[in-house]
């Protein structure tokens, strides 16, 4: 379903800055896995998801989608391959558009824009069903606008977004990390579930190292802009939190870093 | 749009350049004003790629595009002013109306005409904005990551945007050299900062987040403004106010609202 190879990213290339921020990146990912991904900051957790989605491109190597070389394709025309949902709970929706009108524009992705009324009430039908099945009594507010929701509402919306159109894959950018731990617990419930009933792909960053193994079914970890450990199936059943640190810093030889990853653990 | 445009002192005098041009060509009004509408979307397109393309500020983009229009304008009219004077034989849609409607005071049918003209507009462009284009435009004003994410190349909406809204300047530009008779170079100065301030005066007057709303706001925004410059002028002879501090005068309304909500927030500490 996604394969890199040999992806390697710079920032500021050619400039005292300059940080190589992904390492000769190669991975595969099939249908149906859901990949969570966690790594200490810096680690390169985000800007793999960027080059995925094209935010911007490699220096090197080659990203392909469903069979589809899509490494120099700008980001609005390879999403139709992808749905994402960003850390910044502002990102995901257009704060100052209502609901029905940031659903819309989610339904009518990937479809050519004409001078024809956006939306009608069979949408609308359809837009109501489908957010009285995240329980969160949205389908009563259609016409309010998205910049009065609560954050965890606009997350869920966003997921909802991300998620119309069944997207070959579902990019998730630590999308519950600034949520409260109840209102993340129920997004993560969500993301779940729509990832199940429509059957996706995903992959997902996460700084929650027991969310990390808890949900999906594979674990990648990350270190300076390198896969540094890959599990899934049975090993990945049997690995335990205590484990997986300790895997990290045998593989680093140093201590993980991140103050964030032991906090949340 | 989330784009501050600075073409508009450009195209508003490029409109009435245009039109007054086919004017002296013997063109009628009709022809005058497709062409300004034209114009202006050019001009538009212009300042979207300056923007878009070589990725120049929107703000720089847009004076850019105004300085050129300056000398393109004094092209195409051939000197800094021209008269549509009826005297020259030149018929605008308002000598047209009155003729049309002779039984009637000129300022009835002119006031009856601008306010259907204005509605009419206010209803095209209220239903346009509801549209999967005008959603698009309005989406990426708002947050273009997620447009692209949408499967929107938000440059594409921002060109189509600023092109639509200076066609509609130019328009406006042609309506007002009509309506004026003649045609300045200088007409465009400062309509940004009017604009600006008719938009704030609107929302200050009436609340509202709907497209209808805010379309309403502008309208009455613009007429409150205009009838305040207009007072001003008529009445400010008397404590000093020429018509040449009308720039200033705009200038300090929207300094003083702009900086308003700071104001209080300060007043409050204090």
């Amino acid at each position: 379903m996604l394969r890199l190879e040999r992806v390697n990213k710079y920032f500021f290339r050619n400039t005292q800055d300059e940080r190589w921020a992904i390492r000769n990146l190669s991975l595969e990912v099939a249908e149906g896995e859901f990949v969570t991904v966690v790594g200490s900051n810096g680690a390169g957790k985000t800007t793999l998801l960027n080059l995925i989605g094209g935010t911007y491109f490699p220096d090197s190597g080659c990203i392909f989608i469903d069979g589809n070389d899509v490494t120099t394709v700008p980001a609005y025309e390879r999403a139709k391959y992808l749905g994402r949902v960003f850390q910044n709970t502002f990102q995901g929706t257009a704060p100052n558009l209502t609901i029905e009108e940031n659903l819309a524009i989610a339904y009518l992705k990937g479809k050519r824009k004409g001078i024809r009324i956006a939306i009608n009430e069979k949408m609308r039908e359809y837009f109501r069903e489908r957010l009285s099945e995240i329980g969160l009594g949205l389908e009563r507010r259609l016409k309010d606008r998205v910049g009065l929701l609560s954050g965890g509402q606009r997350q869920a919306l966003a997921l909802l977004m991300a998620t119309f159109g069944n997207p070959k894959i579902l990019l998730l950018d630590e999308h519950t990390a600034n949520l409260d731990p109840k209102t993340g617990e129920k997004i993560m419930e969500l993301t779940t579930r729509l990832i199940e009933e429509n059957k996706l792909t995903a992959i997902m960053v996460t700084h929650n190292l027991q969310d990390a193994l808890h949900y999906g079914n594979r674990t990648l970890m990350m270190d300076e802009g390198e896969i540094i450990l890959d599990i899934s199936g049975e090993e990945r059943k049997r690995m335990t939190l205590q484990e997986l640190l300790e895997r990290f810093s045998e593989r680093r030889h140093k201590r993980f870093a991140d103050d964030r990853a032991l906090l949340s653990s | 749009m989330n784009f501050p445009d600075l073409t508009v002192d450009g195209s508003y005098p490029l409109g009435a350049a245009v039109f007054a041009f086919m004017m002296y060509r013997g063109y009628g009004p009709w022809v005058g004003i497709c062409l300004a509408l034209c114009a202006g979307a050019v001009a538009g397109l212009l300042t979207g790629f300056l923007h878009t393309f070589s990725r120049i500020p929107a703000l720089l983009s847009g004076i850019l595009t105004m300085i050129c229009l300056y000398s393109i304008n004094l092209r195409i009219m051939g000197r800094p002013n021209l008269s549509l004077s009826e005297h020259l034989g030149h018929r605008t849609l308002f000598t047209i109306l009155r003729d049309s409607f002779s039984f009637l005071p000129e300022v009835y049918v002119r006031f009856a005409f601008l306010c259907i003209l204005i509605l009419s507009l206010k209803f095209l462009l209220d239903a346009f904005l509801q549209t999967e284009i005008g959603l698009s435009i309005r989406a990426t004003g708002d947050n273009e990551i997620l447009v692209a994410t949408q499967g929107i190349d938000p440059n594409e909406m921002k060109l189509v945007g600023i092109s639509l809204s200076n066609a509609l300047v130019a328009f406006a530009g042609a309506m007002f050299a009509q309506y004026q008779g003649f045609v300045d170079i200088n007409m465009g100065i400062g309509m940004v900062v009017s604009g600006l301030a008719s938009v704030i005066v609107g929302e200050v007057l009436l609340r509202g987040k709907t497209i209808f709303a805010m379309t309403l706001q502008v309208i009455l925004g613009s007429v409150v403004y205009r009838l305040a410059t207009a007072i001003a002028l008529n009445w400010g002879y008397s404590i000093g106010f020429k018509p040449y501090d009308l720039k200033l005068f705009t200038g300090l309304l929207v300094i003083v609202i702009l900086s308003f909500p700071v104001l209080k927030e300060k007043l409050k500490k204090v």
